[in-house]
């Protein structure tokens, strides 16, 4: 299956949401990768086509990562 | 009082006055309300002496992303609005659609938050009167090529990224003489008039087709006037390293003087010049 840039791009910020869920601590760690996975599947109905509404996302979620893994926050509900 | 705040609520959602022109391909125009809801409720007929002037405003909601942008069409009586594009928005805000975003603070033009294009133009709402002539449609949308965050809020992280990468502030090693502040001669501090008037709106960087095509590098006119301004300052001891940081092709020579960017400043500003400055500082 080869996937298309903007499929690649979905995948990439996924992986550095995961890998910026392991900077946390081990008790919240689980909370975090909950919550990247909610994020993640709010946008699972979107047409692959819709790339105006894909791209948004990926800023979006670009921007929620900056956020989340500065090391100020430690836990997340 | 109520009730005469109700009647001025509904005068503002009558059927959209809404003209076939003027309205950009890709956006559809959405009346605010079905007639049939408004044509119970109009007010008795309008009074003659009313001057009704149709808005028409982008809208975007970021809650349902594979919605497209929209134009939405307000009309309000200019009789019963303040002078300024602002008053209409937050009268709009008020008593017609809760939802509508924007920023706004000051309302008198110091603060910059809210910059918009309005009917082409970029520049404060506080600061742009409504036109008079009602049969005129004024359109209003973000600052061009920014990325939206809701409605007319333009996402400026990048903006605000730039800015800090030119280090806006006073760079000096040894404490002041005196122990409390750094002076300098009336003539050192004249050359920055001009210059630290700048609020930051975006109004010129947005308007400038060089930082559309290229906002990743190119600082864009605002933050290069800033930069200039620290260049500038007779205190600052740090000024070689600060021109050589706009050493490279991208930073500061992507300008072309288009000078869209002194054209469009709502503060009368030129940031064209202070480009130019830099330029020939950096030559000689």
């Amino acid at each position: 299956m080869k996937y298309s840039g903007l499929q690649r791009e979905v995948l990439s910020l996924y992986r550095k949401c995961l890998r910026g869920c392991r900077t946390k601590d081990a008790t919240a760690r689980p909370h975090f990768e909950s919550f990247t996975r909610t994020e993640f599947e709010k946008g699972i109905g979107l047409d692959k086509k819709d790339f105006a509404a894909i791209e948004y996302l990926l800023r979006k979620g670009q921007r929620q990562l900056d956020m989340y893994s500065s090391p100020g926050i430690r836990d997340i509900r | 009082m109520a009730a005469r705040l109700t009647t001025r609520a509904f005068t503002a959602v009558r059927p959209a006055l809404r003209s076939p022109m003027g309205i950009r391909s890709m956006a559809t125009v959405v009346h605010p309300k079905s007639p049939s809801q408004t044509s119970t409720v109009e007010e008795p007929a309008a009074s003659p002496d009313a001057k009704i002037k149709t808005f028409h405003i982008y809208r975007w909601n970021p809650d349902e992303p594979s919605s497209k942008p929209r134009m939405q069409t307000y009309t309000l009586d200019l009789n019963k609005t303040g002078p300024m594009v602002l008053d209409a928005l937050i009268r709009i805000k008020n008593e017609v659609d809760p939802t509508l975003t924007f920023r706004r603070s000051c309302r008198e033009g110091i603060c910059g938050s809210c910059a918009m294009n309005i009917d082409g133009v970029n520049t404060l709402a506080c600061l742009c009167r409504i036109p008079n002539d009602t049969k005129q449609e004024t359109k209003i949308y973000p600052l061009p090529h920014t990325y939206v965050v809701k409605d007319i809020v333009p996402d400026l992280t990048q903006f605000y990224k730039q800015y800090k990468s030119i280090k806006p502030y006073l760079q000096h090693s040894a404490p002041a003489p005196d122990g409390k502040e750094y002076l300098q001669s009336k003539e050192d501090r004249k050359k920055l008039d001009g210059l630290y008037e700048c609020i930051l709106c975006a109004c010129c960087s947005t308007s400038c087709p060089s930082y559309w095509w290229n906002s990743e590098e190119y600082l864009g006119p605002a933050v290069l006037l800033q930069s200039y301004r620290w260049l500038a300052d007779s205190r600052d001891e740090k000024k070689e390293e600060r021109k050589a940081a706009l050493d490279n092709s991208m930073s500061l020579y992507r300008c072309h003087t288009i000078l869209n960017c002194s054209r469009t400043c709502p503060k009368g500003l030129n940031p064209g010049l202070a480009i130019a400055e830099i330029k020939k500082e950096m030559a000689f």
